[in-house]
């Protein structure tokens, strides 16, 4: 195996597994989230405002992680330096 | 396929490119500096006032609103930065309806030139409202075994400001684009409805972050309240 193909199955694997792990976690977190402020909302109507003012900064602030693995993903497929550097020097030779 | 918009590019003369993210910036510049010029030009206090007058007010006092929650006592002071912020972001992904068009906040070197101007105004209204021994101080709190991680919080924050933002951005023109080879009839329209909703939310939490940056480094800590001793 050459080291193009080689890159070339590292990258896709690892940036299925990047948005694949990494979406995980956000996942869970955002459903907590939502989860707390519906009941809280339950609890105290009065506060909506507060609350889903809150829900969405910390809905935003969570669902970031998420999109920092679709852009490493994204770089991964689309960007990779390290394709980019062998196929500068396959065309160099 | 593209990561950004800054592959595009219109014009190149040596090493000068001018780039679809450049194109638009100075677009929705020119919008955001016109429109308010041409607005605010004959301002009436009486009760007939102009739509668009009722529409820049609506949008100011909503601003102020917001800055002051976050908790800075003056909004008017901080309007200039933070009300800047979100009208460019809010309109740049808003224009994103207008076919053609590449939201800027959709390129890594947009965004990171935001978050260097939160960078740069986080200790600039610190100084200002503290002094320079006072705002060094708040680097030492509350001992000074923080000092570092206080330095990496402060470098950590405007990086994931600027990955953040561009992340949303690109992803969201990313899916439309996958999408309109999958699905080319409905759904997209129903995934840049989203897309409009997550760059308003975007917005919001840009500024609300760079209020809440600048509110934490502009506070003057008041002395603790001695307990009573008779209960």
């Amino acid at each position: 195996m050459d080291s193009i193909t080689l890159i070339a199955i590292a990258s896709i694997v690892t940036a299925g597994l990047t948005i694949a792990l990494g979406s995980i976690g956000p996942a869970l977190g955002e459903g907590r989230a939502v989860a707390t402020a519906l009941s809280s909302l339950a609890q105290q109507p009065d506060a909506a405002s507060t609350i889903t003012r809150t829900l969405f900064v910390g809905l935003a602030m969570i669902e970031s992680i998420a999109i920092y693995c679709f852009v490493v993903s994204m770089i991964l497929l689309f960007a990779n330096p390290f394709w980019n550097h062998i196929i500068a020097q396959a065309a160099g030779k | 396929m593209r990561l950004s918009s800054d592959e595009i590019v219109f014009w190149q003369y040596g090493l000068f490119k001018l780039n679809a993210t450049i194109v638009f910036t100075w677009a929705l510049m020119l919008v955001l500096a016109v429109g308010s010029k041409l607005i605010t030009r004959k301002l009436s206090t009486g009760l007939e006032r102009s739509r668009w007058q009722s529409l820049l007010e609506i949008v100011v006092t909503g601003i102020e609103k917001q800055i002051e929650e976050v908790g800075l006592r003056r909004p008017d002071k901080y309007i200039g930065f933070l009300g800047t912020l979100f009208l460019f972001v809010a309109l740049a992904s808003l224009c994103t309806i207008i076919p053609g068009y590449e939201p800027p906040t959709g390129s890594l070197s947009t965004t990171a030139a935001l978050a260097l101007c939160v960078f740069v105004a986080v200790p600039f209204f610190g100084i200002e409202q503290q002094g320079l021994g006072g705002y060094l101080k708040s680097y030492v709190e509350p001992t000074v075994i923080m000092l570092p991680f206080n330095i990496i919080s402060e470098i950590s924050r405007t990086l994931a400001l600027a990955v953040r933002l561009f992340g949303n951005m690109m992803s969201g023109t990313m899916i439309l684009a996958i999408l309109l080879t999958i699905t080319p009839f409905i759904f997209p329209i129903a995934m840049s409805a989203l897309g409009l909703l997550t760059g308003m939310v975007q917005a919001y939490i840009f500024s609300i972050l760079a209020a809440v940056y600048i509110a934490s480094a502009t506070r003057v800590r008041e002395p603790m309240p001695k307990p009573t001793a008779d209960h």
